[in-house]
């Protein structure tokens, strides 16, 4: 845990609070820390978050069950696809719905692409949270707007996707579409070793990144955290393997887990996982049926008429491995059209409640490093 | 030996921003080739105003409608299942009504007295074209609407809206011939039993929708003509099946 | 001595001998002193457009494009932004010294240019203290930035400018160390009698003068707060650092000075150890002569490409040959290799951290400029291959000794499990 500070004057020093945002080039958003230093050094670091409260849980239960996927897109912006396959996923749990074998494997392909986005982004983000001018944040995004021109030509928009919904996805891949899915993930590997050889083994980074921030494996468990953070604590919890949803059983993929759990492993780990992911696209890909339509009957009526579909009562939860970490959405149902109750589980608020234990004892600069490793966005923590 | 030199890692990651450096000049491809570098990435940004991005056809903006024709002859019902179904509620209908409140019909159909959207809440999701039964309502691809004014601009009316099916066709052929082709079976469905008005039916044929062909047939809806953005980049095979 | 060579000293001389003799004296500083003055912003403005420029090529972009042909007046188009942009003074703060940090900080920088030679007889005023007064006016800088952190009444600017006061305060010690080298070897502080030893061989071609001139820049670059060591103004953690509470005209006065100041450490490093407005040390046509023949037997490049080079390079060869390369063009030409430099290690570096950054100083940087001067001494008083090879040996086990002794445990390579 957290090393003991001693916060004892030996001479007669004065704490200094400062806050970093809610403007501040780098908390991500609009996110607020009320850091209490002694120096440089953190004592005492308070988050104070909702800045970017919007009540979707609430509009939510005014909207039809299809109505909220355009939402979601808006939860963590980077990965709208997932967002969206979570919802979907907690929804065929509530009303029993059968998900077609292409339609399956359609949101594999697209839930491991926002991977690749998602990690590459971060990534880039991270350096720049270091002091990097950009440079490898850049790179990120040249490789993630060709993912984004994949997204954009299945499902009309880049980021906001809205593409998936419950018995499959909304409308079926264009046609050329896999041959190009293929171009990326074939290249990607390429990618993926320049930005090591810019990142990984460097001096500077190394020094910025190793036993800074460490999260120790108990605490990580107790405070729920979840996705690459738990894994680079060395928890063995991945939800593809542990709940099998989806076609993630027969792809053949492994999980990386860290050592230490230190901001270097998180770094790592994610740069692991988009290996992995490279390989379950590669399986998706080729496994991709080319037969049946992608929504099943069910499914497309409901997205003609989204209030004929009134799920049976009772409640569902249905969750995924988000890039970012268990994503679950909990719905509850009266019969109605709408939603009774809708809950989001959202990987990132929870992330970061640990942000302090890991910053005590820490230098101002390593915080933002911290949080930037992380990896929060401030949509989703305040829905 | 060298690899474990502190600091060999960090003149590599600057070989790697010089090599990126030298590939978005022409001199330093011809460098990196004499050195035998693979070059992968040049520039990769797109000078903005002057060259666009090519979109692919299905990118979505904001909505507008569709009429066959003549601008008076909407495919829209102001039925108001967009407005209900709308997630942000950006939508605003009154129906065509006349003096004693009954609904006016044009071309054999109700029609919209006010279709109003607000673009500044709408939020792209294209929930208003997967609800309308008529396929009044579709998805433009136009992004430059920049405004200083929200309810001057933003707030678009049935004027603002309205675009032909052969804008449509033009922005997204392979929709568009879907489209037409849904609409012809349904015609043809109607006109079958009650041979009556023709005259609506006319105009509704537009000139690239073979209404005469099959509903098998292979989408030929394309066009000629210029195409301000994305053009098609193949022709869509199956329809997927709903 | 040829024409070009010495253009700008004969055109100030022709002009001020038209003038009355008590005039003269007066009017030929005057003249240095209003051509250094009118170079100095003009080069700042043009060095954050050609950072720009070099920077968004690293990152696959363009870079400033939109005034003027290659966004040439982009510098000054944001010159003229500043200009109208409204000045804000916080509240609480104080009013005099904020307005005085950046015109103190500025201020400095330009009186450095006075004492560097930027040709054969191009030099403001030949002190015969030159490198003294380049150090102590190069280190006024720190008060400047800590007048401008305090007066803005920020946490950030206080943070930022604490930083400052602590990294240069401790780049200044190896980077005078650094120093210390080159004045042993020449024997003279004069800047020009420095550029005048290395005729025959830079510093930077000699085995302490490699170690010392990394140095030297190392230092250099912590003093003008950059990348890697831009603590002071650390973007992501501090939001600008001492001049967070500046804008307008006199936040661009803050950038001038250090965009200065980066220029002036690479024109001194350029002059203490890269041979100043010295041609390089073995004969261009040679040089002209094996770039030829690589590019001729170059197998990738096309015949004609092939042909055109070899062309052009022996022309060039020839070229010099007949009228050697003016020593103006060769500082600068040097001195825009290091700018780059600057700018390369901006785009591919984050920072370090604060603690890190002094560490660095004073456990790694100290100490090895020391045995500088130690293998300086060996180098220069020894014959020729004893001494050279032992100073190399001395340098080459202090620097492992020193790197073992600093690296940090935690710097292992790390094994990954990949689990089911």
């Amino acid at each position: 845990m957290s090393p003991e500070i001693d916060t004892r004057p030996q001479v007669e020093t004065q704490t200094l609070e400062v806050n970093l945002g809610p403007q501040h080039p780098s908390t991500h958003g609009v996110f607020r820390m009320v850091a209490t230093l002694d120096g440089e050094t953190v004592i005492r670091l308070k988050p104070v978050m909702g800045y970017m409260h919007r009540n979707h849980e609430k509009i939510a239960e005014g909207l039809t069950y299809i109505g909220c996927f355009p939402y979601t897109d808006r939860l963590d912006y980077f990965c709208a696809m997932t967002n969206n396959l979570a919802l979907a996923v907690a929804i065929e749990r509530l009303a029993g719905i059968q998900v077609s074998e292409r339609g399956e494997y359609i949101r594999v392909i697209m839930a491991e692409l926002t991977r690749l986005v998602n990690h590459t982004a971060v990534t880039g983000f991270l350096l720049n949270d270091m002091g990097a001018f950009g440079t490898p944040l850049l790179y990120a995004f040249r490789e993630r707007e060709k993912i984004l021109d994949l997204f954009e030509a299945a499902s009309g928009s880049r980021m906001m996707c809205n593409y998936v919904r419950p018995g499959g996805v909304r409308e079926d891949l264009p046609a050329g579409w896999v041959e190009r899915a293929w171009e990326i993930v074939r290249a990607y590997p390429k990618f993926l070793d320049e930005f090591e050889t810019l990142l990984t083994k460097n001096d500077i980074i190394l020094q910025r990144t190793q036993q800074v921030g460490k999260l120790p494996q108990p605490l990580a468990v107790s405070a729920g955290i979840t996705g690459p953070m738990l894994r680079a604590s060395g928890v063995n919890y991945d939800i593809r393997k542990v709940d099998g949803y989806s076609v993630y059983p027969r792809v053949q993929f492994k999980v990386p887990l860290g050592t230490v759990g230190d901001v270097y492993d998180r770094y790592l780990i994610r740069i692991l996982e988009m290996r992995e992911s490279l390989k379950i696209l590669e399986q998706a890909l080729q496994a991709l049926p080319t037969t049946s339509p992608s929504i099943s009957p069910k499914g497309a009526a409901m997205g003609k008429a989204p209030r004929t579909f009134r799920p049976p009562k009772g409640h569902a939860y249905g969750r995924i491995e988000a890039p970012k970490g268990e994503l679950g959405f909990f719905l509850v149902s009266d019969g109605s059209p709408q939603p009774y109750r809708y809950r989001i589980r959202p990987p990132s608020f929870i992330n970061l409640t640990v942000l302090e234990d890991m910053c005590l004892g820490q230098k101002v600069a390593d915080v933002i490093v911290i949080l930037g490793s992380i990896d929060i966005v401030l949509c989703e923590v305040d829905r | 030996m060298a690899r474990r030199l502190v600091g060999f890692h960090v003149l590599r990651g600057m070989g790697v921003t010089l090599k990126t450096f030298c590939e978005t000049y022409p001199w330093g491809r011809a460098v990196l080739r004499v050195l035998r570098i693979p070059s992968t990435n040049g520039l990769v940004t797109i000078e903005y105003p002057e060259v666009k991005q090519q979109h692919s056809e299905r990118f979505r903006y904001f909505p507008f409608l569709v009429y066959d024709g003549t601008p008076d002859d909407l495919r829209c019902v102001a039925c108001k299942i967009c407005e209900q179904e709308c997630p942000p509620q950006c939508i605003h209908i009154v129906m065509e009504k006349d003096a004693q409140g009954r609904p006016v019909k044009v071309h054999g159909r109700t029609l919209p007295a006010q279709f109003d959207i607000d673009m500044s809440i709408c939020m792209s999701c294209r929930i208003c074209v997967d609800v309308c039964p008529f396929d009044a309502i579709e998805m433009d691809n136009a992004y430059e609407l920049s405004a200083s004014d929200r309810f001057e601009h933003m707030l678009f009316d049935k004027q603002r809206l309205l675009k032909s099916n052969e804008y449509f066709q033009q922005i997204k052929p392979t929709e568009a011939s879907e489209v037409d082709q849904r609409l012809a079976a349904k015609q043809k469905k109607t006109a079958a039993p009650a041979q009556a008005q023709p005259a609506s039916a006319a105009p509704s044929s537009p000139p690239a929708a073979p209404p005469g062909a099959g509903p098998a047939a292979p989408p030929t809806g394309r066009t000629p003509g210029p195409q301000p953005t994305g053009p098609p980049r193949a022709p869509q095979s199956p329809p997927p099946g709903a | 001595m040829s024409s070009l060579d010495q253009l700008f000293v004969e055109v100030t001389r022709s002009l001020v001998s038209r003038l009355p003799p008590w005039l003269a004296p007066w009017a030929s500083m005057l003249a240095t002193i209003g051509a250094i003055a009118a170079a100095a912003p003009v080069i700042m403005m043009y060095l954050t457009w050609l950072e720009r420029k070099l920077i968004a090529r690293m990152q696959n972009r363009l870079g400033p494009n939109r005034v003027g042909l290659y966004g040439l007046l982009q510098p000054i188009a944001d010159g003229v932004k500043m200009f109208i942009k409204e000045d804000i003074v916080p509240r609480g703060a104080d009013r005099l010294l904020h307005l005085l940090a950046p015109i103190v900080a500025v201020a400095p920088v330009i009186l450095l240019f006075a004492v560097l030679p930027f040709g054969r007889n191009m030099v403001g005023a030949d002190l015969h203290v030159g490198l003294l007064y380049f150090l102590a006016l190069g280190s006024i800088t720190s008060y400047a930035i800590f007048m401008g952190g305090w007066a803005s009444r920020s946490k950030f600017s206080m943070l930022g400018a604490m930083r400052t006061v602590a990294q240069i305060i401790s780049y200044e010690v190896p980077g005078v160390l650094s120093v210390v080298a080159v004045i042993m070897v020449t024997g003279t502080l004069s800047l020009v009698g420095i550029v005048e030893a290395q005729a025959d061989h830079w510093f930077l071609f000699t085995p302490w003068g490699f170690v010392a001139g990394a140095i030297f820049f190392m230092s250099g670059i912590a003093e003008v707060n950059r990348t890697p060591f831009d603590m002071p103004e650390a973007e992501s953690e501090l939001v600008g650092g001492f001049h967070t509470e500046y804008s307008g005209m006199k936040f661009a006065l803050w950038y001038m000075a250090e965009f200065l100041e980066a220029f002036a450490i690479c024109a001194f490093t350029t002059t203490l150890f890269l041979g100043g407005w010295q041609g390089p040390p073995i004969p261009f046509w040679i040089l002209a002569a094996l770039l030829a023949l690589l590019v001729g037997t170059a197998k990738s490049l096309a015949l004609p490409a092939r042909g055109l080079g070899v062309l052009a390079l022996v022309a060039l060869g020839g070229l010099y040959a007949r009228q050697p390369i003016p020593s103006w063009i060769w500082f600068f030409a040097k001195t825009y290799v290091l700018v780059f430099v600057l700018v390369w290690l901006r785009g591919t570096f984050p920072r370090l951290r604060i603690d890190q950054l002094m560490g660095f100083a004073w456990k790694f940087l100290l100490p090895m400029a020391l045995v500088t001067i130690l293998a300086a001494g060996l180098w220069s008083l020894m014959p020729f291959p004893y001494g050279t090879v032992l100073a190399v040996l001395i340098l080459a086990a202090s620097y492992a000794v020193l790197v073992r002794w600093n690296r940090p445990a935690s710097l292992s390579p790390r094994t990954y499990v990949l689990a089911d």
